[in-house]
């Protein structure tokens, strides 16, 4: 029986807009074991952002219990929340999200600043981070001097520097031209094979989900069991 | 630890103008505090450097300055022989009875003119002075005649009181015979002259001004001053010269008092500035914040790093300040009095203290200007700082 990484038990997330409530994520209870790969998949404003935000402890649930690495996110402090996040989880943003006076390399080496690394090893951290993902080259290059697909190797490398259990993506490949996204995707796979971290993929596109191991569909809200679909999905 | 240094002053270079326009608006405000600072200390130290330690002032009981004092010949043969008092090689009591009164000189900037004090003193008077002064051109003046002696700040604020020179007042013309150093003491922006030529001219011989008394000791001044103000015949205030000269610096109170209010005005503008830039930086920038906070920076990092980066602005600010007030350092200027009616020519004077002073208030403004917005960008829930761009 495999680790379970990710639990999720009726999960809800509400949020006020004017005097209505809206449920932007109902109910939804999921398992994730250590080392899958599932991609995230359904309409626009299904919930899938809410869901992996959940995930990553960047907003907190309504109702629900979450569990993620073990850690119960709702008795966390904001504190100790940062400090899970910084160690164990490595979040990548469809706009890539570079700090842009900062070089490929600062960029990088910005969550190793929290930790207790000297400068030393972080640079050699850093480095070789960027080197994985084929930017070895491109150490002093700031995001402005880089193409977009480099910019999210870049957000990949940075994503990765901490060496963290769980993987997690929104639309990674959103921006991307058609290229560049199949390297950003062969580079999730590699890290789910070869480094045997859990990877969660929020993506619109259905070829990309066929690099995820699994597929779990939303639609408005509510997240659907293994293996069904929206009524008119037509991928 | 935190998020690094670099990445702010690499945000103040980016929004260049920005940031030049900021801290230039706290330079300005930074300036105007070093100047009046400036002026104050040089205020303070023109009058600080006068008075021998030892030398006691005699007035007429209630007098607040030399020139609205009295004091009569015959109290002068009293007081000089009290016990306390220092006396020279001779034997002599070291005392000087002088008469204190005031000329109107002008110059191509002051053509109305302005109170300059007029000395008249005996050599005795000037012997009890002469650590401080020295002459610089020409020579003293002689007993029984109509000569004087300037001060180095007169002569060059004063082209027409320079060596050579004839001086209109009293009843007829007066001859500058020399230019004397005092260095920073009063007697740089006086002049001196015979004291019996003066008391004649000003119909004064018997009812003159003030005395000055070498005490022998520390101990002995405190005694002959009490002695001298319980003295009810005698009628007189004694206080040490020192202290008298440094009362004086109270005439730039009221300068300084605007001159506070006014660089307080424009610290509060300039902080105000300074908080705007970094509020639209914090706007502009709220994507990386939410960002810097998925990467595991906490609320108080976000906090920290926006309030140094408005300390940077500021610290630029103050050096801008510096540069602007710089300048100043030295520079020669007079100050009316509005208790002697005289003026006293004093150097601004930009102190490394005073320097300091400049840099913590510009770290003030920008620290109190920078708190608010920083403070806002820390409290932004991550979903909301990212959504914004
Ligand atoms: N902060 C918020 N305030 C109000 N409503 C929100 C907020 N965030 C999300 N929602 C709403 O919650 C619902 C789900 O949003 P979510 O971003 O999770 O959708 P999504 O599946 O990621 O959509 P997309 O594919 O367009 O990114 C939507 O109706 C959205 O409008
Ligand atoms: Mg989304």
């Amino acid at each position: 029986m495999s680790e379970v990484v990710i639990e999720t038990r009726n999960l809800t997330k509400e949020f006020a807009r004017d005097e209505f409530r809206i449920a932007a994520l109902k109910h939804a209870s999921i398992q994730i074991n250590k080392g899958d790969f599932v991609a995230l998949m359904g309409p626009s404003g299904s919930g899938k952002s809410t869901l992996l935000h959940l995930i990553a402890a960047m907003d907190r649930p309504s109702n629900g219990d979450i569990r993620v690495l073990g850690e119960d996110l709702r008795s966390l402090s904001d504190g100790a929340i940062a400090r899970w996040r910084n160690a164990h989880v490595g979040f990548i943003f469809q706009s890539f999200n570079l700090l842009p006076v900062l070089t490929a390399l600062e960029n990088v080496e910005l969550p190793l600043k929290l930790t207790r690394m000297a400068k030393s090893e972080r640079t050699a951290h850093a480095t070789k981070a960027l080197q994985l993902v084929g930017l070895g080259e491109r150490l002093t290059h700031t995001p402005r001097q880089l193409s977009g697909g480099q910019e999210q190797r870049v957000a990949i490398a940075r994503a990765i520097v901490t060496d963290p259990d769980l993987i997690l993506a929104d639309e990674p490949t959103g921006n991307l031209d058609a290229a560049s996204a199949r390297d950003v995707l062969e580079m999730l796979v590699t890290l789910n094979k070869e480094f045997g971290k859990t990877i969660v993929m929020v993506t619109h596109d259905p070829h990309s989900a066929k690099s995820a191991s699994s597929v779990r569909y939303l639609e408005k809200g509510e997240l659907l069991p293994p293996g069904a679909k929206p009524v008119d999905w037509d991928a | 630890m935190a998020i690094p240094l670099s990445y702010n002053l690499r945000n103040l270079m980016a929004r260049r103008t920005t940031t030049l326009m900021t801290a230039l608006g706290i330079g300005l405000s930074v300036a105007m505090l070093l100047s009046i600072l400036a002026m104050v200390e040089g205020l303070r130290s023109a009058f600080a450097a006068t008075g021998h330690p030892l030398n006691v002032m005699v007035m007429r009981k209630g007098s607040t300055a030399e020139l609205n004092s009295t004091l009569a010949q015959e109290t002068f043969r009293i007081i000089k022989t009290k016990p306390g008092v220092a006396r020279d090689a001779r034997g002599e009591p070291k005392a000087s009875l002088e008469l204190v009164t005031v000329i109107l000189l002008e110059n191509p900037e002051i053509p109305s003119g302005i109170n300059i004090n007029v000395r008249g003193l005996t050599a005795d008077g000037f012997a009890m002075r002469d650590s401080d002064i020295r002459i610089v051109q020409g020579r003293m003046f002689q007993s029984g005649r109509r000569e004087v002696v300037v001060g180095q700040g007169i002569a060059d604020r004063y082209p027409m009181a320079r060596l050579g020179k004839p001086l209109q007042f009293g009843k007829g013309e007066w001859q500058v015979v020399g230019v004397m150093d005092a260095g920073r003491s009063a007697a740089n922006s006086e002049v001196f002259c015979d004291l019996f030529q003066l008391a004649s001219d000003q119909n004064r011989e018997t009812t003159l001004s003030s005395a000055l008394l070498r005490a022998t000791d520390e101990v002995s001044m405190r005694v002959l001053m009490n002695t001298l103000a319980d003295d009810k015949q005698l009628s007189v205030d004694a206080l040490p010269e020192a202290k008298y000269y440094a009362d004086q610096t109270a005439s730039g109170q009221p300068i300084q008092a605007v001159g506070i209010l006014v660089a307080i005005i424009m610290a509060i503008g300039s902080g105000f500035a300074a908080m705007n830039t970094m509020y639209a930086a914090a706007a502009r920038r709220s994507a990386e914040i939410g960002t810097l906070r998925v990467l595991g920076f906490s609320k108080l990092a976000i906090l920290t790093s926006f309030v140094l980066e408005s300390l940077l602005l500021s610290l630029l600010g103050a050096i801008f300040g510096c540069l602007l007030a710089l300048p100043l350092n030295n520079l020669e200027t007079g100050i009316g009095n509005s208790v002697t009616f005289s003026e006293t020519t004093f150097s601004l004077r930009i102190t490394p203290a005073i320097m300091a002073t400049g840099f913590a208030f510009a770290l003030v403004i920008g620290g109190l200007g920078g708190l608010i917005p920083a403070a806002s960008a820390a409290r932004k829930e991550i979903l909301t700082a990212l959504r914004q761009n």
